[in-house]
């Protein structure tokens, strides 16, 4: 399963929700969860891993999660991405 | 029992264990191991020793200072154990016989290098928290002994080498009594910091850190600039009663809070105070401030690693106008060079950076980075009383080219529909001699000076002020720097302008009765001595002053100055 955001955080994606999506992604042990942007994929249990991606303001991500609780660890990601005020959805 | 005398860089008595802060040398030597396994089980332990710390760090973070400045300690603890990071460390221990260590820093230099080279400015700072996370392991890896700052936990003194402004900020009132350094002076960023925090504090000691050990118990009297080791019990109590005298003043000080100055013949003079940041003003107003006589915008360009932009100036600006409520502001444009410099720009070293490119001379050639300054500057001037101030000004021209510069800008903002206030003072810092000697010329042109005393001495006197060797010879009380100091000061009154003081002298309790004599009209000093300045003028005649001051220019020598004032036994 998969989904695409805008970034609209004016920091691109900074340390403090970069955290909260690991920390999302780490809860769901059955699932492996990716970001994709700018041409890089990424795991998203790594912190160093989204800051790699080096987003900033009005890039693309996707967000691909893979297993059991696929369905339930997307949405968990997405509010994370609306609540920190980091991105939309980019349908 | 030893006794080391150094600097009052912060005043109050603060009686506690000595705690040394040193920076390790976190090179790694060691590159191969023989045993993988034994490496591999020396990095799960210094990882796990490191976790503790950082969660420790973050729940008390968490308690003090709130869930904005834990974060930072919450992205430490993903760091520690990121796949992205100790794969590869752990690869490289088992495929290359590398040591724990070495595989660590190879693979987090990795990171580092990486966050450098990123597009944005947020992201390139993020290499700092790596180092910091790197340190903090090899820190165990190598069996080094240090704790951060920040990390302290009970009541110390501080005792360094020298403190960098970061250390000095990360420091916890609540644990640190206060601090002493082998180096720096009463104008050091540290001493200048520590006042700040109101943070007893002695600076330059030259030899404390040797001649202490942790744990020995410490006696810092910022008062009279002495430092006593391991001191007697009986000593131990004549400190505290010192201690608790100093502290019932300060109370006594602060009923003073409310009250404009005015001295006991009943004139009234201006106390305002220095600030470095707009988070300051909450000190300026706690002590009573009527006025910030010295808004050094330097720190909004220092720690980062470009240029801050017009936005970020601008808010920054806005918000100290605001809070000061229409009290005035001076702002004194980017005075960068000497010993503040900014590795972005990119400035070649000088041989005499004091006497170099600095301040206005660099601003009226970066007219880019001027520029931005001003249109910050104008554009937050509708939000309270703004005014403007040149620094290192040495010549009528260089004013003259700065205030056009000022003009265009005005202009183009006006052009734009922007509002800009049309009540702004323009005045200049007089800290060159060549200025303070034509200052009757400049008053016709300008609105106001400050007179900078920190420089006007150390470049009347040709004395480095970061030179404890000649630091004899920074005399501001010498009759030569109050002769300077009186005719800025009559050059202001005789065309309608007045003279203000920015540099540590305002603030000196000795300086005071002279500066009120020669008819000084604001005194802007560090927050924490507007209280002690505004009770001690109340107690002076401006009249007997006047008296005071015209015989101390005809003193031949500082201490004959310094014998007259404590004569009038205030």
């Amino acid at each position: 399963m998969e989904k695409n955001f805008r970034i609209t955080d004016e920091d691109g994606i900074h340390a403090r929700p970069a955290t909260a999506l690991v920390n999302t992604a780490n809860k769901f042990k059955d699932s492996e969860a990716f970001a994709e942007a700018n041409g890089k994929k990424v795991t998203l249990k790594s912190i160093l891993g989204v800051l790699s991606l080096g987003l900033e303001k009005g890039d693309s991500i996707k967000l691909i999660v893979e297993g059991d609780s696929a369905a339930e660890a997307l949405q968990a990601l997405t509010d994370v991405m609306i609540n920190e005020g980091l991105g939309e959805v980019n349908a | 029992m030893l006794k080391i005398d150094g600097i009052a860089a912060s005043a109050g008595v603060a009686i506690a264990p000595a705690f040394k802060l040193e920076h390790p040398d976190y090179t790694v030597k060691n590159k191969n191991a023989a045993d993988p396994a034994a490496e591999l089980a020396r990095l799960d332990e210094a990882l796990a020793t490191s976790q503790q710390e950082l969660e420790a760090i973050k729940e008390r973070t968490l308690q003090e200072l709130g869930e904005k400045k834990a974060e930072i300690f919450e992205s430490h603890l993903l760091i520690l154990n990121d796949p992205e990071l100790l794969t590869p460390v752990r690869d490289k221990i088992s495929s290359e016989n590398a040591t724990a260590e070495y595989a660590l820093d190879e693979t987090s230099k990795q990171f580092i290098s990486m966050f450098e080279n990123m597009k944005s400015a947020y992201l390139r700072e993020r290499a700092a928290d790596m180092r910091d996370v790197t340190k903090r392991v090899l820190t165990h890896l190598l069996g080094l002994n240090y704790v951060n700052p920040a990390d302290i936990s009970e009541e110390v003194i501080v005792i360094a080498e020298d403190l960098t402004p970061s250390d000095t900020a990360q420091l916890n009132r609540k644990y640190v009594k206060g601090f002493t350094t082998n180096i720096g002076g009463r104008t050091s960023h540290s001493a200048i910091m520590a006042r700040s925090l109101e943070i007893p504090a002695v600076v330059g000691t030259k030899d404390v850190l040797s001649q202490v050990n942790s744990g020995d118990m410490i006696i810092v009297d910022g008062l009279d600039g002495s430092v006593i080791i391991n001191p007697s019990a009986e000593v131990i109590d004549e400190y505290k009663s010192k201690r608790d005298n100093h502290l019932r003043q300060i109370e006594e000080w602060k009923k003073l809070r409310e009250v404009p100055t005015v001295s006991k013949d009943g004139v009234h003079v201006e106390l305002a105070a220095n600030i470095g940041t707009p988070n300051d003003v909450t000190g300026v107003l706690e002590n009573g401030g009527e006025g910030v006589g010295l808004y050094r915008t330097e720190f909004l360009y220092m720690g980062r690693t470009e240029l801050p932009s017009e936005e970020v100036q601008f808010n920054a600006y806005k918000t100290v106008l605001e809070k000061m409520e229409g009290k005035p502001v001076v702002v004194r444009t980017l005075d960068i060079g000497g010993d503040k410099e900014l590795p972005y720009l990119d400035l070649p070293k000088e041989m005499n950076p004091f006497l170099g490119f600095r301040a206005v001379r660099l601003c009226l050639d970066r007219k880019d980075i001027f520029r931005t300054q001003l249109r910050a500057l104008l554009r937050a001037s509708t939000y309270g009383n703004l005014r403007i101030m040149f620094p290192m000004i040495a010549t009528l021209d260089e004013f003259r080219e700065a205030k056009a510069l000022l003009l265009e800008e005005q202009e183009k903002l006006a052009a734009e529909g922007i509002a800009v206030s049309d009540s702004i003072q323009l005045g200049i810092m007089v800290e060159i001699p060549s200025t303070a000697v034509l200052a009757d010329q400049f008053a016709k042109e300008v609105d106001f000076f400050s007179i900078g005393t920190n420089d006007l001495i150390q470049y009347t006197m040709a004395a480095d002020r970061m030179n404890e060797r000649v630091s004899y010879l920074y005399q501001p009380y010498n009759p030569a720097i109050l002769r300077l100091v009186k005719m800025v000061i009559d050059a202001a009154h005789k065309e309608g302008r007045w003279a203000g003081m920015c540099g540590e002298m305002a603030g000196d309790a000795t300086a005071i009765p002279l500066l009120l004599g020669l008819g000084l009209d604001e005194f802007s000093m560090s927050a924490t001595s507007i209280l002690p300045a505004r009770s001690q003028i109340s107690k002076l005649s401006k009249a007997e002053m006047k008296a005071l001051a015209e015989q101390a220019l005809e003193q031949q020598t500082a201490e004959q100055v310094v014998k007259l004032v404590r004569g009038i036994g205030q």
